[in-house]
This record gives structure tokens, C-alpha cells and sequence, in this order.
């Protein structure tokens, strides 16, 4: 898909997220807004995965370890056509499978996350059994940064490396904030590259809301034969909404009309600006 | 008293079991925490090394690749001691197992007291309790090495997670040929009208020498064998519990939340009332030494559990004549 597309999608998938988190009252704004653009690349880009061949064995596999950001996850996969729009208005409403946290309830995922830590181990067993099958496919993961001081997350890199997963991708969203502050304030992660290289992996460092930037950096996959490679993805939490990029509050704050009035005249603004540049080209 | 042949340890029993499987079926896995040793799984590491996962001492990764390797289609043995497995990885085990039903295989090696001696770091006496509380995982603790190779055959097409505990100390052999094995099916092993006895995994052997016991002064007892802690088989339960005067679970478990609290709470609940008494692990600093000493101690022997009969039965006996 071309970048002018993939860019276009990312201005829908914003307005997206923030309707349905000001529908239901809930959601994870700030984490949601800045892991999307990693979201769309993948789905749009990368990964052989799609609602025709969801149930094929060979399919690419995708796990969202920061469970929080499923409006994110949400958004694309109705957009690639895993389930109607329309299904996304009982997001967290009684007995809906849209809750806030994934389940293979719902079309399109692949395991049950929102407990922080587990994504990566579930990826490395998948990785494994492709490895073990001499099956294609590659996984995927995407980690928030404020998970990465869970304990298991550390196992489970040394067990990536430990068995050359190289058709293994793990994306760290690196937005720097979590609920309580900033990261290196509540936990020092820093230095986070040189952690994940000394645990085994193949690194590299791309802006994570720069679409360009990601499918360069997903193109060079494996970084590495025989490691796993981690994309450390620089974002900024809130991305794409002036007042809430960089604001902690904004972890899980709900919108107010006035402030779902901005975000949309801003995401409109983006979309003009949008069809400005490509308009001329 | 009925002897019975001693057989193996149902860790060995699992162990010789899953090797037979894994050699006409590729897909069947063992995945371990440093624990192939502790597991009997040394010999099934050298005969299918491409079938054995070293995930190193590591049990919440052990859980969650555990769950990801099925997710992929194998059929997962993930094996670690149970006091570690069950505690350290509860999580991975309610999240990336039962609430995202992968089938795994979940084994809970040297289980209960069998460390005994190795004091409470190393026991499980929990793990009935917590498992009981997640939705979507069955629990089968096998009483013999025949329940053992029975449980680990069905565990390997079953279609829910399950949890499988296994003791390491040699069992006797408690069933007569033939016997049939189901996960779900409690099987009734002695039938009498006095007394009920109904025990769970290696405790139901000092149960049997325990209605012998009895026998030998004309008291009659029934023995169920609740291999299967869920689900649970409440026809067989409600069954023996009506024909018999009084009622004695036995477990290798705290007394709080396994098989005794399980069993009283469908009792009430049906309106069947019998004198009984949960035998099992107290509520306190639990005592060290080795398994069958701390069986012991604790009343979970042919002697302990005879006189937990008998006084339930007198205490029956003098109610009714007082009434």
C-alpha cells in the first residue's frame, strides 16, 4: 500500500478511536493514538494476514501485548474487514465481545491479552511452532514501553534469542509515558536499545508516527538471521491531537465535547492538509 | 487387609506414557522449566529431543509459549514442579491459557506434599483452589499409575486446558482390570453403607486401606475415586453420599477450597445431609517431613481416617438416640 494511503487511513483510524472511546465513556486514548500508526503499516503493509485466510495455518500472527490500546487494534481490523463498523458501537457495552482488552471472541484476534508481560511469551510459542513446522509465517507483537518492567518480558527475550526466532518481530511503542508519569521516573528503562541487544536482539530505531520511516524499517526484516528483531519505535503518546500528545492525564481520559470538537476539527484540518499535499503531486 | 502391587511413581507412569504417545504423534510436546529430571522426562529428552522445549527456569515464559505453541496446533505438555507452576505463573495459566482456551496440558509435577521434607516453598496445597476459580480449565489429579496413563491418553485429545497433578512416589495399583477410565467419571472403587469415603488423587490408597481397616470390624464402606475435580461428576457423588450413613473426603490439599469444600458445598446445596469430615491439610504452618509421615501426622492414613469413621459414625448414633 502507498504512503499516501497508508497516511489517509491514519487520520480515519484517529477519528476512529476517539469516537468510539467517547461513546462508551472508556478507553486508552493516549496509548491507543500513539501505537496506531505501527497498527495500520503492519496490517496494511506487512502482514500476510487477512479475514480470507484468518483460519489458515500459514498466516502471519499478530499479538497485541499492550492489550490497553484495543481501540487501535479495533480500528484496523474493521477497516481490513475482519467485522462491520457498526459492531464497534457495543464497544464495552454489557455482553459485547468488544471489551476493553482483546479476546479471540473477536474476529481477527489472535489471543487474550490486557495482563501485562504475556504478549511477547505467547509470540515466542508461536514463532517456535513455526520453527519447529519449517512453516513461513512470521509474528508479530507490539509492547508498550511502560510494560516492559515486567519480569516476564526479560524470559521471554532470552527464549527468543535462545531459539534464533528471526521470524519474530517485537515492536516496543517507546511513547515514554505511562499512567503514573514518565517512565524513566516511575522505572528507569534506559538504556532500553542496549538492553534489548544484549538480550539477543537484532535492533533497530524508527520514528513509530512516521509511516515512511515504518515500512523501511519492516521491509528490513529479519534484521538479523538467526535473532529476533525488536523495532524500537520512538512515538508520541496522543499523537495527532495538540493537547493530548505528550499529556499524562490523557492515558485513559475520555473526551469532553468540547475537546471531541477540537480533535475532530484538528483531524479534519489534517485531513485537508492531506489532500493538499497529495493533490499536488 | 487387600494388598496391593506396588507400582510406579505416577510421574514415572506419565512420563513412559507421553513417550509412547510422542513417538506415533509429532505434534505432542513437553515443554520444561530445568524440570526434565524432576519430571521422569530425561529418558523422553534423549529418545525425542526435537520434542522437548527447554524454556530454562522460567515458569510465567513456560505457561505463555506454552500457550502459543498450541495456539500454533501442538499438543502442549507444559511441566513444571507444581508449587512453582501454580503460584509463580497463575496468571499466564488464567490469561494465556484458560481465558484465551488454548488446550494446553498443564502438569503439575511432585504435587501436594510430595516434597515434603523440602518445607512449604515446595508444596502445593493451593493449587485445586485457585484452579477451581478460573473458568475453563479442567482438574484431574490421578490416584494410580493406571488413572495416570489413562488421564495423560485423554488429556492429549481433550478439548479444554486441563490441569493434570502428578506425586512422585512409587502408588499401588488400585484397580482391577478392566476397569474404564473417563475425565469427568468418578469411579467407584468399594461400595458399603456406612461409610462414604470419597478421595482424590494419591490419597484415595490410604482411603482403600482405610475401609479395609473398617471391614475387618463390620463396618462397610464405599470408596470413590474423584480423579476428576472438574467437571465434576456430582450423579456419582450425590450417589455414594446417599447410600452411606456418614461422610470423610480426603485430599492432599489445604482443607480451605479443594475437594472437601467442593463436595460439602454440592451436598448443601442438594439438601443431603451426612455427619462429615474434611480430611486434608490444615490451616496452619504446615509440618515437614517426608509424604507418607506428614499423611500421617495429619490423619490421612489407613489409622487416621478408620477413627475419623468411626467417631462420625458414633457421633451419628448418639444424635439419632438422643433425638
Amino acid at each position: 500500500m502507498d504512503i499516501a494511503t497508508l497516511e489517509f487511513k491514519s487520520i480515519q483510524y484517529r477519528r476512529s478511536i476517539l469516537t468510539m472511546i467517547k461513546e462508551a465513556g472508556a478507553g486508552h486514548t493516549g496509548g491507543s493514538l500513539s501505537c496506531v500508526d505501527i497498527l495500520n503499516v503492519l496490517y496494511n503493509h506487512v502482514m500476510k494476514v487477512n479475514p480470507g485466510n484468518f483460519r489458515s495455518p500459514d498466516r502471519d500472527r499478530y499479538i497485541h501485548s499492550k492489550g490497553h490500546s484495543v481501540e487501535a487494534l479495533y480500528t484496523v481490523l474493521t477497516d481490513c474487514g475482519f467485522f462491520p463498523a457498526e459492531d464497534l458501537k457495543t464497544f464495552c457495552k454489557l455482553g459485547s465481545h468488544y471489551v476493553g482488552h482483546p479476546t479471540r471472541k473477536v474476529n481477527g484476534i489472535e489471543q487474550n491479552t490486557g495482563a501485562l508481560g504475556h504478549g511477547l511469551s505467547v509470540a515466542v510459542g508461536l514463532a517456535l511452532a513455526a520453527k519447529i513446522n519449517g512453516q513461513g509465517y512470521r509474528v508479530f507483537t507490539t509492547m508498550g514501553d511502560g510494560e516492559l518492567t515486567e519480569g516476564s518480558i526479560w524470559e521471554a527475550s532470552m527464549s527468543a534469542a535462545h531459539y534464533k526466532l528471526d521470524n519474530l518481530a517485537v515492536i516496543v511503542d517507546r511513547n515514554t509515558l505511562q499512567i503514573t508519569g514518565r517512565t524513566e521516573s516511575v522505572m528507569t528503562l534506559e538504556p532500553l536499545a542496549d538492553r534489548f541487544r544484549a538480550f539477543g536482539f537484532a535492533l533497530r530505531e524508527v520514528d513509530g508516527n512516521n509511516l515512511s520511516d515504518l515500512v523501511e524499517v519492516f521491509e528490513q526484516l529479519p534484521f538479523q538471521i538467526g535473532k529476533p528483531s525488536l523495532v524500537l519505535a520512538h512515538t508520541t503518546k496522543g499523537k495527532g491531537i495538540s493537547f493530548i500528545e505528550n499529556a499524562v492525564d490523557w492515558h485513559h481520559h475520555v473526551p469532553s465535547d468540547a475537546e471531541m470538537g477540537i480533535a475532530l476539527a484538528e483531524l479534519s484540518q489534517a485531513e485537508a492538509n492531506w489532500q493538499a499535499t497529495y493533490a499536488t503531486v | 487387609m487387600q494388598p496391593y502391587n506396588l507400582g510406579k511413581p505416577n510421574l514415572q507412569a506419565f512420563a513412559d506414557t507421553l513417550l509412547e504417545l510422542a513417538e506415533n504423534d509429532p505434534d505432542i510436546l513437553a515443554v520444561t522449566s530445568d524440570s526434565r529430571g524432576s519430571a521422569r522426562l530425561g529418558y523422553f529428552g534423549k529418545q525425542r529431543p526435537q520434542q522437548i522445549i527447554e524454556m530454562g527456569i522460567a515458569e510465567q515464559n513456560l505457561v505463555g509459549v506454552s500457550a502459543g505453541l498450541a495456539a500454533a496446533g501442538k499438543k502442549v505438555f507444559a511441566v513444571s514442579p507444581a508449587c512453582f507452576l501454580t503460584t509463580r505463573s497463575l496468571e499466564q495459566i488464567k490469561n494465556d491459557i484458560a481465558y484465551s482456551d488454548q488446550p494446553v496440558k498443564v502438569v503439575g509435577i511432585s504435587a501436594g506434599v510430595s516434597y515434603g521434607a523440602l518445607g512449604t516453598t515446595h508444596h502445593s496445597l493451593h493449587d485445586l483452589a485457585a484452579l477451581q476459580a478460573f473458568y475453563n480449565i479442567d482438574i484431574v489429579v490421578p490416584a494410580d499409575n493406571f488413572e495416570t496413563e489413562q488421564a495423560v491418553r485423554q488429556a492429549v485429545q481433550h478439548p479444554r486446558p486441563v490441569y493434570l497433578r502428578f506425586g512422585k512416589k512409587a502408588m499401588p495399583d488400585l484397580h482391577a482390570p478392566g476397569t474404564q477410565f473417563t475425565i469427568g467419571k468418578a469411579i467407584l472403587l468399594r461400595e458399603g453403607a456406612d461409610v462414604a469415603f470419597i478421595a482424590i488423587g494419591e490419597t484415595v490408597h490410604p482411603a482403600l486401606l482405610a475401609a479395609d481397616r473398617l471391614a475387618a470390624q463390620g463396618i462397610t464402606s464405599s470408596v470413590l475415586s474423584l480423579h476428576t475435580l472438574r467437571p465434576l461428576d456430582e450423579e456419582a457423588i450425590l450417589e455414594t453420599v446417599q447410600n452411606c450413613r456418614a461422610l470423610v473426603t480426603v485430599e492432599e490439599h489445604s482443607v480451605n477450597g479443594g475437594l472437601g469444600s467442593r463436595i460439602a458445598s454440592l451436598l448443601m446445596q442438594h439438601s443431603l445431609f451426612r455427619p462429615m469430615r474434611i480430611v486434608g491439610i490444615p490451616d496452619a504452618y504446615t509440618i515437614t517431613g517426608s509424604q507418607v509421615e506428614v499423611f500421617d501426622y495429619y490423619g490421612i492414613s489407613a489409622e487416621g481416617l478408620a477413627g475419623t469413621a468411626i467417631a462420625l459414625l458414633e457421633r451419628n448414633s448418639d444424635e439419632r438416640r438422643q433425638s
